[in-house]
C-alpha cells in the first residue's frame, strides 16, 4: 500500500545499520571544504549536526532565532536521556530500549530508524561526557541512573532536573568551537521564511535579519531542519514562547510531506492553567513520577484540603488501573487517566482540573534509609520527613522551587497539583532512512521530524533522537546525497529560484503589515489554541473535528482580512515574526484535524473517542491504519494523503499493556 | 481579559533603536492579577497598546521557564527584580503591591549595547564561549563513559559551576561591567572535571583575553553578581579562575 519509499537498508534489522554506515559513500576532505550546509535550528538537533558536520570538513552555516545558539528550547528538557548502557545491570539491551520504544509509539514507528536510534544511544553517552557534561553519578564515581515512563529498567541519565540544559551546553561549546575557527558561519536572531528549490533540489533558504528586518539569501548543497515541534500550535503549551512551525511548514508547501501531524503528546505532569493570562504552561518532569503517587480523593467534589483526606480515601488510580507499571505508565495512558478522574467529577483546586502528586511516602522511605545509614533503625516520623526532604530536595530541588515559585505553593509540604498539557510533538516532516526529506537535499532531524516515536514518545527520548540524528546519524546519511553533489559549483544568489523565493517571503510581510486589521495577534492565537485544544486535544470525535476544520478556516480568513501588525518590516518587529508563525499554524491547525479524522482508530497520543477499549484504553486498528500518513501540500490550503505501510518483521503487534 | 485588582504605574525605557536617544515612558495598567507572572504583566500591557494603534514594548524572551537565560529586565534597580534566585519570567506579581510604580529598564554594559526598548546585545558571551569554553573533542572519539570515573563531589561542583543560564544579570548588576563570574563559572566546570584538563591553562587564558576584549569591566570583589545571579553562581568561581589565570602564567607552556 505505500506509494512512498523510505529507502530502508535490506538486510537483518541489527545490522542494517552497521552496514549501511560501512558502505556509505563518502565525500574525501577537499571535496567536503567546498560544499556548503545550511543547518536551521540550534537546538540538540540542530547545534549537534553543525559541530559535527564542521568536524568532518563542510562549510556550516547554522542560524536560530534567538539570541544566542545557547537557547534553543532543547535546554528546557528537565529529566533525562535514555540510553541502552545496561550500567545497571536490570537486564536493559539495545533490543529492549528497541522494544520498548516501538510499543511505546504504540507500533506506529518505523522499526529501522527505531532500532538504529538503540544502538547509537550509548555513544551519545560517551560524547556528552566527553565534553564535560556534568551529569549526576554516584559515590563510587560512576554515572547514576533513574527510572522514566514506559520501561521496567533503569536507563535514564540526568543532571539534576537540568539535562536538556547540560547536553545543549555541551552540543553548544562543540558548536561554538567550529565558529571559533571559522569552520561555522552563525546566524543568530535570523530566522528561515524560504526554502529555494533549483531544479527540485533544496539550494538553500531566504532568511530575515530580526534586528533589522533584512531579509537575506544563502546558498546550501544541503538544507537541514532541526527546527523542533509544533505543540505552539495550541497556543498554551510547555513549549518556549517562541518555538514555532515556520520553516517546517514552509519546506512543507514547497514540497516535503508533513507525517502523522495529529499525533501529539500531552505530558501528564504540568502546571494547571492558573487564569486567563496564562501565556505557556510549565512541565513537572516525569522523573517526578519516580518518588510522587498520583492520586485524587475517592468522593466526588472533595473540597477538603490534601492533608485532611485520610489514606483509605484516596484513590491512586494509576497504581489500581496498572499494577505492573503504577505511576510509571507512559505519558499518553498518565494523560488521559488523568482527565478521565477529572471529567468524572473528582478533580482537585479551585479548577477541579488537577489531580495530586504526592511525594510523602517516598520522602519518608528515603528519611528512613537515611536514618539507618547513620545507624537509627527506629527513626520517628518527623526524623524521617526530615532526613528524606533533604534526599528528595537534592534529586528535584529545582523542580520543587520552580513549582513554589509559579503557584505561591510549598510542595514539600503539600502534594503537587499537575494537569496534562500540551508537551511534544511526535509528527513532523516526514523523513525516509536518510533523514531526508521528501525534497531532495532537504533534511529534517529531531522533533521537527516524524521518524522514532510513533504516536507517543517515551519520556528522556526527545534528547536521544535529537542527539542521535546530530551527531551519529545525519552526518553519514547525509554524505550519500553530497557525494553526488561534489561537481556543483555554489550557485549565486541572484539565481531566478533565490529571487522568486525572496519575493514569496517578502510579499507575505507586506500583506501582513497592510493588513492593518483590528485585533492583535495573540487573540488569533488564543482562538486558534482554543480550538485545537477542545476539539484536537487529548480526547478527538469525528463530529469535534469537522467542526473545528470549518472553524480554522474561518479563522484563517478572518486573520488574513482583520490581523493588526504594528510597525514596519525594516526593523526589530515581534509582532510581525509572530505573525507569520501564527498565519503557518492555522494552516497547520486544518492539517492536523483532517489527519486527526482520516485516522479511524485510537493509538497513543491520538484518542479518537469512538475507538476504545470497554476499559477506555486506545483501540488501534491495524488492519487499516498500520501506515504513516504522509500529506502532501496542494494548491489552496489543500493536502494529498500518502502512505507508507509499517511492516513489523521483529516485533510481534499487541495490544499495548501496562497492566 | 486578567481577574485580578493591582493596579500599576510602569516606567519602561524605550529606545527605538541603538542609534535612537532612549527615555523612560509611563504606562498606567490596572487588574493585574497576583498569579500573572512579570512577563505576563508585560502581554497585557503590549495587548493594550496594540489596541491603542501602539507599538509594543520588545523585550527578550523564550522558555518562560528560567532556564534559557533570555529574559532580561532590570527592574526597579535589580536585574531580574525583586526576589533572589529568579528570572523575570519565574517573578511573579504576587511579589508587588497594589499602587506600586516598577521601573524596567534593559541590561546597561558597553558591551550589551541596546538592540530596542528592552532588548539587548549579548553576543559578547558567545565569542567568549567560542574563545576556549569548550573540550576539544570531536564526535566520534570518545572511550565509555564509565572508564572515567569522577568523584561525586566534583562532579555535583562542576554541575553547580555549569548551572549559569548566560542571563548577563552579573553584568547588568556590576558597577565594573565586570563580566568575571559568567567567564568563570564556564572556567571552573571544566577545570573540576578530568576531560577539561587538558586544555585548562590554555582555555583560561583565551577565555579572559576574550573577556577584555569585549570590553567588560574588571572585578573589583563587591559580590553584586553572586547576590543578583539567578542561578546562585558561586564568587569562589571567580578565584578559581584568577588563580587558574595567574597558574597559566607559569605552568603552560603555550601563551596565548
Amino acid at each position: 500500500m505505500s506509494d512512498i519509499n523510505s529507502n530502508i537498508p535490506e538486510g537483518e534489522l541489527t545490522s542494517k545499520w552497521t552496514k549501511y554506515k560501512s558502505s556509505v559513500p563518502l565525500v574525501n576532505p577537499s571535496n567536503k571544504r567546498t560544499i556548503e550546509v545550511i543547518i536551521v535550528g540550534s537546538g540538540l538537533a540542530g547545534a549537534s549536526a553543525a559541530a559535527t558536520l564542521a568536524e568532518m570538513g563542510y562549510k556550516v552555516k547554522c542560524f536560530c532565532f534567538q539570541d544566542s545558539p545557547r537557547r534553543a528550547h532543547s535546554i528546557a528538557a528537565q529529566g533525562g536521556i535514555n540510553a541502552a548502557k545496561n550500567y545497571q545491570n536490570d537486564g536493559d539491551s539495545v533490543y529492549r530500549l528497541f522494544y520498548d520504544t516501538i510499543k511505546g509509539g504504540d507500533y506506529r514507528a518505523r522499526e529501522a530508524n527505531v532500532h538504529r536510534l538503540a544502538e547509537v544511544s550509548a555513544n551519545i553517552i560517551d560524547q556528552c561526557v566527553a565534553q564535560g557534561v556534568p551529569l549526576a553519578r554516584e559515590y563510587g564515581g560512576l554515572l547514576d541512573n533513574r527510572s522514566f515512563g514506559g520501561t521496567q529498567v533503569q536507563r535514564t541519565f540526568y543532571a539534576a532536573g537540568q539535562t536538556g540544559q547540560q547536553l545543549l551546553l555541551g552540543a553548544y561549546s562543540a558548536l561554538e568551537r567550529q565558529i571559533g575557527m571559522g569552520k561555522v558561519e552563525m546566524y543568530t536572531r535570523h530566522e528561515m521564511l524560504e526554502v529555494v528549490k533549483v531544479d527540485g533540489k533544496a539550494r538553500g533558504i531566504i532568511a530575515r535579519n530580526l534586528i533589522t528586518g533584512e531579509i537575506e539569501r544563502h546558498f546550501g548543497h544541503a538544507v537541514v531542519l532541526g527546527t523542533g515541534g509544533y505543540g505552539n500550535v495550541f497556543y498554551l503549551s510547555t513549549n518556549a514562547m517562541g518555538s514555532n512551525v515556520t520553516a517546517a511548514w514552509k519546506a512543507h508547501k514547497q514540497g516535503a510531506y508533513f507525517a502523522n501531524p495529529c499525533y501529539t503528546q500531552i505530558h501528564p505532569t504540568c502546571i494547571p492553567v492558573s487564569g486567563d493570562h496564562q501565556s505557556k504552561l510549565t512541565l513537572m518532569s516525569e522523573s517526578l513520577r519516580n518518588d510522587g503517587r498520583i492520586w485524587v480523593p475517592k468522593k466526588k467534589d472533595d473540597n477538603r484540603k490534601a492533608s485532611e483526606i485520610p489514606e483509605d480515601e484516596r484513590d491512586y488510580y494509576l497504581e489500581r488501573r496498572y499494577p505492573a507499571f503504577g505511576n510509571l505508565v507512559p505519558r499518553d495512558v498518565a494523560s488521559r487517566a488523568a482527565k478521565e478522574r477529572c471529567d468524572a467529577g473528582y478533580g482537585v483546586g479551585a479548577s477541579k482540573l488537577a489531580v495530586y502528586l504526592d511525594f510523602k511516602a517516598n520522602t519518608e522511605r528515603y528519611g528512613k534509609i537515611e536514618a539507618s545509614k547513620a545507624g537509627n533503625h527506629n527513626p520517628d516520623k518527623e526524623t524521617c520527613m526530615r532526613l528524606g526532604t533533604a534526599v528528595i530536595k537534592e534529586k528535584y530541588g529545582n523542580l520543587f522551587d520552580m513549582y513554589a515559585q509559579i503557584t505561591g505553593e510549598n510542595p514539600y509540604e503539600t502534594p503537587m497539583r499537575i494537569y496534562p498539557a500540551v508537551h511534544y510533538t511526535m509528527g513532523g516532516l516526514w523523513v525516509d532512512y536518510n533523514l531526508m526529506t521528501s525534497v531532495p537535499g532537504l533534511y529534517c532531524t529531531g522533533e521537527a521530524n516524524f521518524s522514532d516515536h510513533g504516536a507517543n514518545r517515551l519520556g528522556a527520548s526527545a534528547l536521544m533522537q535529537g542527539l542521535a540524528d546530530g551527531y551519529f546519524v545525519l552526518p553519514y546519511t547525509i554524505g550519500a546525497y553530497l557525494s553526488k553533489e561534489i561537481s556543483v559549483k555554489a550557485i549565486p544568489t541572484d539565481h531566478p529560484a533565490f529571487v522568486e523565493a525572496e519575493e514569496r517571503a517578502v510579499g507575505i510581510l507586506n500583506t501582513l503589515i497592510n493588513i492593518k486589521g483590528t485585533k492583535s495577534v495573540d487573540h488569533f492565537h488564543k482562538r486558534l489554541g482554543h480550538i485545537m485544544w477542545e476539539k484536537c486535544g487529548m480526547a478527538r470525535n469525528e463530529k469535534g473535528l469537522n467542526e473545528a476544520i470549518q472553524e480554522i478556516r474561518a479563522l484563517r480568513a478572518e486573520f488574513w482580512s482583520d490581523v493588526r501588525v504594528p510597525g514596519t518590516a525594516d526593523e526589530l518587529n515581534t509582532e510581525l515574526e509572530k505573525a507569520g508563525r501564527v498565519a503557518d499554524f492555522i494552516e497547520l491547525g486544518e492539517l492536523m484535524c483532517i489527519d486527526a479524522l482520516n485516522r479511524n482508530e485510537s493509538c497513543g497520543g491520538h484518542f479518537r473517542e469512538e475507538y476504545q477499549t470497554e476499559e477506555g484504553e486506545a483501540l488501534r486498528d491495524d488492519e487499516n491504519y498500520a501506515y504513516v500518513a504522509a500529506w502532501e501540500f496542494k494548491e489552496g490550503v489543500n493536502f494529498e494523503l500518502h502512505k507508507e505501510e509499517l511492516k513489523f518483521e521483529n516485533i510481534k503487534v499487541a495490544q499495548r499493556s501496562y497492566k | 481579559m486578567s481577574t485580578g485588582n493591582m493596579n500599576l504605574t510602569l516606567k519602561v525605557w524605550r529606545q527605538k533603536n541603538n542609534n535612537a536617544k532612549g527615555a523612560l515612558v509611563d504606562y498606567k495598567l490596572a487588574d493585574i492579577s497576583p498569579d500573572m507572572s512579570f512577563l505576563e504583566m508585560f502581554d497585557v500591557l503590549n495587548e493594550q497598546l496594540i489596541n491603542k494603534g501602539e507599538e509594543p514594548v520588545v523585550f527578550d524572551h523564550d522558555c518562560r521557564e528560567g532556564i534559557c537565560g533570555m529574559c532580561s529586565m532590570f527592574i526597579n534597580g535589580r536585574p531580574h527584580g525583586p526576589k533572589d534566585l529568579v528570572t523575570t519570567c519565574q517573578l511573579h506579581m504576587r511579589s508587588f503591591k497594589d499602587g506600586d510604580t516598577i521601573v524596567v529598564e534593559p541590561w546597561r554594559a558597553a558591551a550589551f549595547p541596546v538592540v530596542k526598548d528592552l532588548t539587548v546585545d549579548r553576543s559578547a558571551f558567545d565569542r567568549v564561549i567560542a574563545a576556549g569554553g569548550f573540550i576539544s573533542v570531536n564526535t566520534g572519539n570518545a572511550q565509555d563513559a564509565n572508564n572515567l570515573p569522577i568523584p561525586k563531589m566534583q562532579a555535583d561542583a562542576a554541575f553547580e559551576a555549569a548551572a549559569c543560564i548566560g542571563c548577563g544579570a552579573c553584568v547588568a548588576t556590576c558597577k565594573n561591567a565586570s563580566a568575571m563570574l559568567f567567564v568563570s563559572a564556564k572556567i571552573s566546570q571544566l577545570a573540576l572535571l578530568p576531560q577539561g584538563q587538558p586544555e585548562r591553562y590554555r582555555r583560561v587564558q583565551s577565555m579572559v583575553a576574550q573577556m577584555d576584549a569585549e570590553g567588560f569591566g574588571n572585578c573589583t570583589n563587591t559580590g553584586a553578581c553572586e547576590a543578583e545571579c539567578p542561578k546562585g553562581i558561586s564568587l569562589e568561581n571567580i578565584a578559581r579562575m584568577n588563580r587558574d589565570f595567574a597558574s597559566a602564567k607559569f605552568i603552560s607552556e603555550e601563551t596565548v
